[in-house]
């Protein structure tokens, strides 16, 4: 009758869906959804709804899309009808268009399409529209799962995918990298800087992907930091060194931390101030997997912080913190208070914060915690006071001076009107008792009187227990305790029959005298008892005790096995040993390995090579193979996602904030115009200007050649290439090469030498930014604003000097006097100074040089800009960049110089591709090598290549 | 070099193969099931292949062996699935995973979910969700892909999806237009995602509200055992256009642990102890914050009580009386006092010398509604309490739950020092409202 009714319903919507009318359409679309929410089946409507997938309605389109999804896997055939519809969408110059047609194209899960579904998800993935491209990475994973022998192909794309700068693909790339091949490592070497930097840009769903990817790769590339710390979890810590020796020679070097490891720690941290609990956490599991220890203690108070949030939120924080208290009481201490129990939490959340308040105890704050577990004991919750009662167990074993307190309170535990805290009390007491039997006999025998109005059989198995143990202690009472059982034995519970059974053997063999008989007796109804268990140990007590002619050798040791001392039982934390698991993981908060667990391998020994995640060229991202309907803006939509982390200043030399400053002088743009002649002319650019930078550079090859003397005109200089274009978007691109260049550079000098022989001349640079960047800005300043620039010009003051251009302005309404720079530099460089401005009218500003020798560093010159009344600090941080000047060469001398192959291929390769210019960047830059050009001054040697 | 295809032995091949098995599991959200205080499945969305609905039974006999809603474990492990749950306004949503993945991951993003509900909905309630199951369904499929986040910023989602409203179901129904939008929201592409661009008020308006909750626990003779403040700052923003907003505190030291909205820049903080930002439209958390439990929290009520139940006899006696203290000239407001008295209490007999109380005989729960506390006339609640007849005299004292609020205050000390706005030529109504309130705030007697 039902299924009826349904059926007339469903024509009903069927001839809506048939129906010409959009609003009918929608209507009985709606029910559908309806329906497929309340998990009815509505697959019979396939036909009718699967037509309308091409509907221009877009909210009717969507809800379609809905249906698919839901039914083509049941309606395969007919779900094929709907592919060139989305095959279609996938061309429509709407990205969201685009992007959803890839959503649901992925979704249906129909093998035969496979093939369609790899071809989209290529062409997606070359897409202009990040939007879009995240959708790919996101289909991938979908791909994948439907079809696993697809693997190569989608490695390639996520591999393709992995270089994409936009924060929009970078978390979903990563997650589809997790699903598909978590264990190509060598992957993420080049992206991994990329990663890192682009961090605090990513959604925040994305940040948490990310990091725990980061976690694992970082746990495999560095070596670890907690060698020094020896105190530190040494279970662990041992197996990282595979014998004694090679622990020494590790240690023997001092432990310098890789710059990239340092870096990932250093561009997680602002990451615990997010509002989601799920990126606090995951950077602190990063903290503690990765930090040196001394570090660790940063993450607490985000973490004590989440405690505040919802109580799902606090279960699982609180288990981890858990874990983590056991390893380092010191993280958590301070914060005590933060995990009392309140009578309104969940019963897992309070014995979970009793977990960690016992985890805390030591003798400092026993008394404390004692005192608190007082008002526990008396709680409402019956399950939590019992877990407390074995808190106050855990603590009178881990620390001796509170045993006897915490005994004297257990046993007056032992007159409370609640069974299961009486139970508990015994059960505890038990085993406290066998660390100091000797002294307690009084607890005995009180609790052999007790024993009568227990009922807990745990309980009463433990007192027996306890009786047989200790019975010469107590000689008169357990006799007695034992007849008391013999009336009852038949019906108890098994337990306390076999322990009973215990009780009897082990009085037979003290005091056979007084027990014989009840022995026996019991040993017989043990004999006939229903269960197997215990007539076996029945029979096995028999055997052992009396002897008789078939018993041998073994009754003679009959009381050295009984009577035997028994190693007190050491309680500890249930969370011993969750820290095998990676903190924040399923598996750590179900205490079991789950589907998927990756596990975090121990840190290698040697470090792996550290070159492997230098990035040589950086190349703007190539469109080709895009669509060709790029009606979305590609440079400046691109542009935008450049993490502003990435480097400060590049974000700020690209924020279009101070459009023009006014200190973008004539000069700049001259040299700009120039140097773009320059790049359809054949190289005769030198200017003029570099003829010092000549004399200088021959001076260094001298220097050089000292050192070197067998290898000529050699020098250790290295070439690099960088392709400049002029557009905005790819400085920023040059820009991050430039560091990568210097990285490259450092590792590298040690093998190559080159030959100069070209004579390097400085030229004008290619690219001159016209934005300046903040030095003091007007609030700090009391309405002195300055802003510096780089100009790339050579610095008049001194050849060693970069040249700054400094502009002053004046926001306050008063006029500021004797504008100067203090005489004192704080950090040492070797500063020209301006000349101190007189005057400077409110409103009014001034642009001034100076020049600043950065010692080849990009430490920051910290200085005092002074006005008559105030001082301000102020630093200058260069990019490496900055440091280098450009120099030009002809093509025949730059290809003469092909010595080191590897380079020039790629470089002949781009010299192909790249129309407007190619410049020669020579740099060499002493910082932080010892091992190149140590005694000299910065080399400034670039310049600009024709073709 | 080219790479010559090696020879691989089958045995390996069959072991890559069956790693390939083992990793194709899918990660993140599978299913999202929503279940009902009774125990009833309403709503089930699935974001990949179809997971029965039986998964479910595990959660139902977890549920049973709960003696309380809350106690029911959040993560659950079935033998081929997880199931996480989250319990807000008396609906559970349980996800359903079939893999590792941090469970915090998904609890928050349940939790966002139920929060975008409520700011849809008005309320997150299973009459309200039935009633906008299509929007639901089309909010679910938008949060998610392929069980991965998609768009969780409230901001976002309103251009895809405009919030069901009578006036636009009137017009959608004449002019034929839908709530479904047709372009990619701009903020999904632009480096301010939580703006929307093109944002137009004719009154521009910014309104701050300083909340701080103070967590409390005070023992039997009214000492403090533990107090923290935990703060917020909610706004409420309407501007026009793209305004960049600083917020500046006379004492930003106060504030020991914060975490912010993803708009605020987290540098300029550090460096200037400045709140500087591209604020969202509409209401957000701009801040929450942690007051260092180093500084002495000031305690603005006190309870004078006595509770007891004698031995053998069939009453006990109650007293209850507040009274106001360090509240800095404010008055205490909208006070309600709670308790959860023992098992053994039959019945409550008592007199309010102001406001009402209520006991509920089943779940033993009492409460007070006190209102306004008359610093001159204490508000007090006397009388006696009838016990089960025979039964033992009960343990434990009950615990007493106090709310209040009190307007005008932010119990830190906290002070907004000045609200700039730089970017926008015309000038803002700007607003900061303090208050406090009682967040855990609980007396032992």
């Amino acid at each position: 009758m039902l299924n009826h009714c349904f059926l007339c319903r469903n024509e009903d919507l069927k001839e809506m869906l048939e129906s010409s009318k959009e609003s009918l359409k929608l209507e009985a679309m709606k029910r559908i959804v309806g329906l497929i929410a309340k998990g009815k089946n509505a697959s019979e409507l396939f036909p009718a709804v699967v037509k309308n997938v091409a509907s221009k309605n877009i909210e009717l389109k969507k809800l379609v899309y809905v249906y698919l999804v839901r039914y083509a896997e049941e309606q395969q055939d007919l779900a094929l009808l709907s592919i060139s519809t989305f095959q279609r969408a996938l061309k429509d110059p709407n990205q969201l268009i685009r992007a959803s047609a890839l959503r649901v194209l992925s979704s249906i899960r129909v093998p035969i399409i496979v093939p369609i579904m790899m071809l989209s998800i290529k062409e997606a993935s070359t897409d202009l529209s990040p939007y879009v491209r995240k959708t790919a990475a996101h289909a991938i994973q979908k791909l994948y799962s439907l079809d696993p022998d697809q693997k190569e192909h989608l490695i390639e794309v996520i591999e393709k995918l992995l270089k994409d700068k936009s924060t929009l693909v970078a978390g979903s790339v990563v997650m589809a990298f997790e699903e598909v091949c978590p264990d190509r490592i060598d992957l993420i070497h080049k992206n991994y800087r990329k990663l890192c930097n682009l961090l605090v840009d990513v959604e925040e769903w994305g940040q948490v992907v990310i990091i725990h990817m980061l976690t694992r790769y970082a746990r495999t590339q560095f070596v670890s930091p907690w060698r020094e710390d020896a105190v530190f979890d040494e279970n662990s810590e041992k197996a990282f060194y595979d014998s004694e020796e090679e622990r020494r020679v590790e240690q023997s070097k001092p432990y310098i931390m890789d710059p990239d490891h340092r870096l990932l720690l250093r561009n997680t941290k602002p990451l615990l101030q997010s509002r989601n609990t799920a990126v606090v956490m995951a950077v602190s599991q990063l903290y503690w997997h990765l930090a040196p220890t001394h570090e660790l203690s940063i993450i607490t108070k985000s973490l004590v912080r989440l405690l505040r949030s919802h109580r799902e939120v606090q279960y699982i924080v609180l288990q981890n913190i858990a874990t983590m208290s056991i390893q380092r009481k010191g993280m958590f201490e301070p914060f005590m208070k933060s995990f009392y129990v309140r009578s309104t939490d969940a019963t897992h959340i309070k014995t979970l914060k009793l977990e960690i308040l016992t985890n805390l105890a030591n003798e400092a704050n026993i008394s404390t915690i004692l005192r608190e577990f007082q008002t526990y004991v008396k709680s409402q919750d019956k399950a939590f006071a019992a877990a407390t009662i074995q808190a106050i167990g855990r603590c009178a074993t881990n620390i001796s001076e509170v045993t006897d307190t915490c005994l004297n309170g257990l046993v007056l535990l032992l007159s409370n009107r609640d069974e299961t805290v009486v139970a508990e009390s015994v059960v505890v007491i038990k085993k406290l008792l066998q660390t100091q039997p000797s002294q307690h006999s009084d607890i005995i025998k009180h609790m052999a009187k007790l024993f009568d109005n227990i009922t807990v059989s745990m309980a009463r198995a433990s007192i027996l227990w306890l009786m047989g143990e200790y019975c010469e202690h107590v000689p008169k009472i357990a006799p007695d305790v034992l007849r008391k059982m013999a009336k009852t034995f038949t019906s108890e519970e098994d337990i306390v029959k076999l322990q009973t059974v215990n009780l009897a053997a082990k009085l037979y063999l003290t005091n056979s005298k007084q027990t014989k008989l009840l022995t026996q007796y019991i040993l017989n109804l043990g004999k006939y008892d229903q269960s197997y268990d215990i007539r076996d140990r029945t029979r096995f007590i028999r055997q052992l005790i009396v002897p008789n002619e078939k018993s041998g050798a073994l009754s003679k040791y009959a009381r050295r096995i009984l009577m035997a001392p028994k190693p007190a039982p050491v309680l500890q934390s249930a969370f011993k040993d969750r820290d095998r698991f990676q903190l924040g993981t399923l598996s750590h908060s179900l205490n079991s390995q789950a589907n998927g667990y990756l596990e975090l391998s121990d840190w290698p020994a040697v470090a792996p090579d550290q070159s492997v995640r230098i990035v040589e060229v950086v190349e703007p991202v190539k469109e080709a193979g895009a669509p060709v309907f790029g009606k979305s803006k590609p440079g400046k939509s691109d542009e935008k996602f450049y993490s502003d982390s990435e480097e400060e200043e590049e974000e700020e030399e690209e924020g279009s904030s101070s459009e023009d400053s006014s200190s973008s002088s004539s000069e700049e743009s001259e040299s700009e115009s120039e140097s773009e002649e320059n790049s359809d002319d054949s190289n005769k650019s030198s200017s003029s200007q570099s003829d010092s930078e000549k004399k200088k550079k021959t001076l260094k090859n001298k220097k050089l050649q000292q050192q070197k003397p067998d290898s000529k005109d050699r020098t250790k200089f290295f070439l690099m290439h960088i392709v400049l274009s002029f557009s905005n978007q790819f400085v920023a691109s040059c820009r991050c090469s430039l560091l990568c260049l210097y990285v490259f550079l450092v590792c590298q000098f040690d093998t190559i030498s080159w030959d100069v022989r070209v004579s390097l001349q400085a030229s004008s640079p290619v690219f001159v930014p016209e934005t300046s960047r903040e030095l003091l800005h007007r609030m700090t300043g009391k309405g002195l604003s300055a802003q510096y620039r780089f100009t790339r010009q050579p610095c008049i003051y001194g050849n060693s000097m970069v040249s700054l251009q400094l502009t002053l302005s004046n926001s306050s309404d008063q006029a500021l006097e004797n504008i100067h720079i203090s005489e004192k530099s704080s950090t040492g460089q070797n500063i020209h100074r301006f000349n101190a401005i007189e005057r400077l009218e409110p409103q009014a500003s001034v642009t001034v040089s100076m020049g600043v020798d950065f010692n080849d560093s990009t430490q920051a010159a910290n200085f005092q800009l002074c006005t008559k009344e105030d001082e301000f600090s102020v630093s200058i941080q260069p990019a490496v960049g900055e440091l280098l000047l450009p120099i030009t060469m002809s093509e025949a001398d730059f290809t003469k110089e092909q010595i080191y192959n590897k380079i020039t291929k790629t470089l002949k390769l781009n010299l192909n591709e790249i129309p407007c210019g190619l410049s020669v960047w020579l740099a060499n830059d002493r910082l932080g090598t010892g091992n190149l050009f140590k005694n000299n001054n910065l080399l400034k040697c670039y310049k600009y290549l024709n073709i | 070099m080219p790479n010559h295809p090696v020879p691989v032995p089958s045995s390996v091949l069959a072991a890559l193969k069956n790693k390939t098995i083992h990793l194709s599991a899918a990660k993140m959200i599978h299913s999202l099931f929503l279940v009902n205080a009774s125990g009833d499945i309403f709503l089930e969305k699935h974001w990949k292949s179809v997971v029965s609905r039986s998964v479910c039974d595990y959660f139902f006999e977890a549920l049973e062996r709960a003696t309380e809603p809350e106690n029911v474990p959040p993560v659950i492990p079935t033998p081929h699935h997880y199931l996480i749950n989250v319990l807000r306004h008396r609906i559970y949503f349980v996800a359903v995973i079939q893999s590792e993945v941090p469970p915090l991951f998904v609890i928050e993003f349940l939790h966002r979910v139920v929060d975008t509900f409520q700011d849809y909905f008005g309320v997150c309630t299973e009459a309200a969700i039935k009633d906008n199951v299509v929007v639901v369904y089309e909010l679910l499929e938008e949060m998610l892909d392929n069980g991965f986040p998609l768009a969780t910023e409230s901001n976002i989602l309103k251009e895809l999806i405009k919030p069901p409203t009578i006036l636009r179901t009137v017009v959608n129904t004449i002019t034929g237009s839908t709530n479904v939008g047709e372009q990619l929201p701009t903020g999904q592409l632009s480096v301010v995602p939580w703006r929307r661009t093109g944002v137009k008020y004719t009154n521009n308006e910014a309104y701050f509200d300083v909340i701080e909750e103070i967590d409390a626990i005070i023992d039997k003779s009214g000492s403090t055992i533990t107090a923290e403040i935990q703060g917020v700052i909610d706004a409420c923003v309407k501007l026009t256009g793209m305004p960049d907003l600083t917020l500046s505190f006379m004492n930003p030291r106060l504030l020991d642990d914060v975490s912010f909205h993803p708009c605020v820049r987290f540098k300029r903080w550090e460096a200037e102890r400045i709140l500087s930002f591209i604020p969202p439209d509409g209401n957000f958390r701009l801040l929450s914050y942690h007051v260092s439990s180093q500084n002495l929290v000031a305690i603005p009520v006190y309870v004078k009580h006595n509770i007891s139940f004698r031995e053998g006899s069939s009453q006990g006696r109650f007293e209850l009386t507040l009274g106001p203290k360090q509240t800095m000239g404010k008055a205490v407001e909208s006070v309600l006092v709670s308790s959860q008295l023992p098992r053994g209490v039959l019945n409550a007999n008592l007199n309010p010398s102001q406001g009402t109380y209520t006991f509920d005989p089943v779940t033993k729960l009492l409460s007070w509604d006190v209102g306004k506390i008359n610093p001159q006339k204490l508000p007090s609640l006397k009388g006696s309490m009838s016990l089960q007849a025979g039964a033992s005299k009960p343990d434990e004292n009950p615990t007493i739950n106090i709310q209040f609020k009190i307007q005008q205050l932010a119990i830190s000390g906290l002070k907004v020092n000045r609200l700039d706005m730089y970017g926008e030529k015309y000038k803002p109504f700007k607003g900061i409202k303090y208050m406090t309130k009682a967040g855990k705030f609980q007396v032992r007697t």
